[in-house]
């Protein structure tokens, strides 16, 4: 077993190294060089060769890319082209809040969406299933800018129990930081809870058709018991993937929430990275974002090979 | 009252997926007593296991307890709210199952599902029960009773596993056991000693059982009472003596007839002479990924004959066929179709080649497409390897149908309106569409009831006779090969063991393995199974399991007549023996088995 992880960690590494590589290539691949992306329109020949040199363009792409990894791999993200500053320094700023956004969003719609979806695997076909049924495939629906919208609407604008700006200052007490923080938390967790909910429902239901949980059943078992204890370790598997998936998709919806929401956190200055053609700050936020989407997956890999007694005890 | 069980006119209907409920137990009534076995036959569809999971008041998804009374231990259970019908389940009566590979949950350990039962209803507490139920894997004969209980369910083999069923099922003491088929999916030599743990333990702890089955011979072993069903009625109730040998009604008669006896005990097929065979196969090695299934296997198939492929599951019949015809690549090794050379993998094969080999499989619903019609299914070989199209192929497929005894009307249905019989007799029509030399029969009657199953093999007598096809015909039932084939091979662990004319192979001397595999059919003697189970050559079977790629021979762990120090190191030399038969075996052929 413990060779199969070592593989799958491996696999995870060599995945990183590719999208490192596709990150750099993409900047690469741009008409003319870097230098004439960031400065566009109002290019001189003057200011170009001033970037380039500042940028060290004159050397191979290789060597460069070399450069950029070795500093990445040292926590030098390179210099921010728009403000002169560590990239580092600014992300270090920002990313706090984007993480705990996320975080809070992950402790909630995690365990949430695995009690929902048990809860109607339990009571398949009947009214409760139903209902959420509807409900779920509804928030899949519709898109998190709106559901942000219209939770803005009711609990900030028209009810005033919740803040519609998620700023939060280090000297808030606990109820300032939920008024603050609770709306976009909540957008974020209603994005992903529905898909993971029913993905923990048919797997779960797909489990029950098999002939150990007739068995089971013919031991007088209740329904409960069933799922939770002879479904359950069965379905885990599918259901630390479809986590996965939603928790690295989670990273993508926080743009949306962020601007929402007005949150200074790592998507909006990536967002502003762009419009300023701050190439080693997108760089940096790309390879953030994928180190997260990798290392997500690859745990959930991990912990499905954890859960199969088949590897864990070979024969 | 003495009767444990007793049922009065149950009637359980079903339900197909969108449909409406159809009856498919029609007012069946019948009662077991205190330690006596009751067994239920019928073939597929005549509702027997259905009857049995409603003697512990189930009905399985898409089905309902329509009527009747079901009374267990003086209680209506019918009548009782769910919660106590649950507390009954799994305490007063509990159930084995077809399939312990599949009955058992993979993510628990083997121990703490067999005490699962009563450690729920409150039997006692885990450490007790534990150590009954180390008593219970000594009594069925369980290696490693103190440990096997941590292990996961696949960690030990498939009879082992079946017989730690029986042992989850006892845990709880229970007055009614009902059996479903309990040893249809193991292979015979295991089949004796599973069925011997379960006739042992029902006697000791006098339980009532139910035993549900559509072997007869294992029904001998096993039951005292025996009820016939059909369709969902009671067609004829007696003793098991009575039932066996004077049956009164038609179909319980016909249900006799079909029982093919012994394969020692029919008149064996005599080889055919013949020129350059169809199929010739030279020292093949093959398997799948690092895994070797088949080492340097040699046999060959002569025109128009049947060689019949014989051994228990696992063996390598299937991935022989796959070798054959293609679609496993052979690692080492010759194939030759007709005398000449063909290619290892499918797609090298010129069109020539693979006209004259075709393949039917186990799963005759599985091979068609639900979505063409017969037409379009039997169409497509006739255009791809003769060009037919139109009025020539429509006639083509209508000459196809009654080659197998369909009528021309099937053409134009979808195979889910046929049933399991006749979709077979079209995967069979599919091969004959290509004017095959040779058809690789890949166990196709086995998941058919055994009257349907005989009708196939006449049918595949006559198309021997009529067009000269030859069949390599892979089957582990070995009275139907006894009968049927003129030339047998007998494979364990992936090697040839033994290998000639039906006749020698089937008549003393044996290997020791074949020996083995033709003691454990069941025979319909009632007491057979006490006789059998006792053999050396059983017991020493039951101690091992079956191990690929052994450096010596492969039966060495499992062989009575090991001889210590050379059969597990030295690989066994190719004797051969008058009669045309070859063994693979050390022992000098005045020793062995006979």
């Amino acid at each position: 077993m413990f060779r199969i992880i070592l593989r799958r960690l491996l696999q995870g590494l060599l995945t990183l190294l590719l999208a490192s590589i596709i990150i750099f290539g993409a900047t690469e691949i741009l008409p003319g060089d870097v230098a004439e992306a960031v400065l566009g329109q109002n290019r001189t020949e003057e200011a170009l060769a001033t970037l380039r040199e500042q940028m060290g363009l004159d050397r191979p792409a290789i060597v460069r890319y070399a450069d950029w990894l070795g500093g990445m791999l040292q926590g030098d993200l390179g210099t921010s082209l728009a403000t002169d500053r560590p990239v580092a320094d600014m992300i270090g700023s920002r990313i706090w809040n984007t993480l705990r956004l996320a975080l809070l969003a992950a402790a909630i719609s995690v365990p949430l969406s695995l009690a929902l979806g048990l809860w109607a695997a339990m009571r398949a076909g009947g009214a409760v299933d139903k209902t959420m049924a509807m409900t779920t495939l509804a928030l899949i629906a519709v898109p998190e800018f709106f559901i942000g919208l219209v939770l803005m609407k009711i609990f900030a604008v028209e009810l005033g129990w919740l803040s519609a700006t998620a700023n939060t200052r280090p000297y808030y007490d606990f109820w300032q930081n939920f008024r603050a923080l609770a709306l976009p938390v909540a957008t974020l967790s209603f994005a992903v809870l529905a898909h993971m909910m029913r993905m923990t429902r048919s797997s779960v239901i797909n489990i029950f058709t098999s002939a150990y949980i007739e068995m089971a059943a013919l031991k007088g078992l209740p329904k409960r018991r069933l799922v939770l204890r002879h479904a359950l370790p069965n379905a885990l598997s599918p259901i630390f993937t479809v986590i996965a998936l939603n928790l690295s998709y989670m990273v993508s919806g926080v743009i949306i929430v962020e601007t929402v929401f007005g949150v200074p956190g790592l998507t909006r200055l990536l967002v502003d990275g762009v419009s300023l053609r701050d190439i080693p700050l997108i760089q940096a936020c790309a390879m953030i974002f994928g180190s997260v989407y990798i290392l997500l997956n690859l745990l959930a890999d991990i912990l499905s090979i954890l859960a199969n007694p088949r590897l864990r005890y070979p024969k | 009252m003495s009767d444990i069980l007793s049922i009065r006119n149950l009637r359980v209907e079903g339900r197909p997926p969108g449909g409406a409920y159809v009856p498919i137990v029609k007012d069946v009534s019948l009662s077991v007593r205190k330690g006596e076995v009751l067994a239920l036959i019928g073939e597929s569809g005549s509702g027997k296991s259905t009857i049995s999971l409603a003697a512990m008041g189930f009905a399985r998804p898409g089905c309902r307890i329509a009527g009747g009374e079901v009374w267990l231990n003086g209680y209506d259970i019918m009548k009782l709210s769910p919660r106590e019908r649950h507390a009954l389940r799994g305490d007063a009566v509990s159930y084995v199952a077809q399939s312990a590979a599949a009955s058992f949950n993979p993510a628990l350990r083997i121990g703490r599902q067999v005490i699962e039962a009563p450690l729920w209803h409150g039997a006692g507490d885990a450490a007790t029960l534990t150590a009954q139920a180390t008593e219970l894997y000594r009594k069925l004969d369980l290696p490693n009773p103190e440990s096997v209980g941590h292990r996961f369910p696949h960690q030990v083999s498939g009879g082992q596993l079946q017989r730690l069923m029986a042992a989850m099922a006892m845990s709880c003491g229970p007055d009614l056991l009902i059996l479903d088929e309990p040893t249809t999916a193991l292979d015979v030599t295991t089949q004796i000693e599973v069925l011997k743990a379960f006739k042992d333990i029902i006697r000791e702890q006098g339980t009532a059982a139910i035993y549900v089955t559509h072997d007869l011979a294992v029904v001998a072993q096993v039951a005292d009472r025996i009820l016939v069903l059909k369709d969902g009625e009671m067609v004829e109730e007696g003793t098991t003596d009575a039932i066996l040998h004077n049956p009164q009604h038609d179909y319980t008669r016909k249900l006799m007839a079909a029982v093919r006896p012994a394969p020692h005990l029919v008149d064996h097929v005599a080889a055919r002479d013949a020129d350059v065979p169809v199929l010739s196969v030279q020292n093949v090695t093959a398997g799948y990924g690092t895994v070797t299934i088949l080492s340097d296997v040699s046999m060959e198939v002569p025109r128009a004959s049947v060689v019949g492929v014989i051994g228990e599951s696992g063996c390598g019949k299937s991935t022989l066929a796959r070798v054959v015809a293609g679609l496993t690549p052979a690692r080492e090794g010759r194939i030759e179709l007709n005398g000449k050379q063909v290619e290892a993998e499918l797609d090298a094969r010129p069109r020539e080649a693979l006209r004259d080999c075709q393949m039917v499989f186990q799963m005759a619903d599985t091979a068609l497409n639900p979505r063409q019609r017969i037409r379009d299914i039997l169409g497509r070989p006739l255009q791809f390897y003769h060009g037919m199209t139109g009025r020539k192929q429509a006639d083509r497929v209508a000459e196809l149908l009654d080659l197998v005894d369909l009528p021309a009307s099937f053409a134009s249905r979808y195979p889910a309106e046929l049933s399991g019989g006749q979709k077979q007799r079209v995967n069979l029509a599919r091969a004959l569409a290509a004017d095959p030399r040779i058809i690789l029969c890949d166990e196709v009657t086995s998941a058919l009831d055994t009257v349907v199953a005989a009708g196939v093999i006449e049918l595949l007598k006559s198309l021997r006779d009529r067009l000269g096809v030859a069949y390599m015909f892979i089957s582990h039932d070995l009275s139907t090969v006894a009968s049927f084939a003129d030339e047998v091979v007998v494979l364990y662990a992936g090697r040839v063991v033994e290998k000639g004319p039906s006749k020698a192979v089937f008549q003393a001397p044996w290997h020791p393995y074949t020996h083995l595999l033709l003691a454990s059919v069941p025979e319909m003697r009632q007491g057979w199974l006490e006789g059998v189970a006792d053999t050396a050559e059983a017991r020493a079977a039951s101690t091992g399991s079956v191990q690929i790629g052994a450096k010596g021979c492969p039966f060495a762990n499992r062989c009575a007549k090991v001889i210590t120090g050379t059969c597990e190191t030295v690989a066994p030399p190719v004797r051969d023996l008058p009669g045309g038969l070859t063994i693979a075996c050390h022992l000098p052929p005045e020793a062995l088995p006979a």
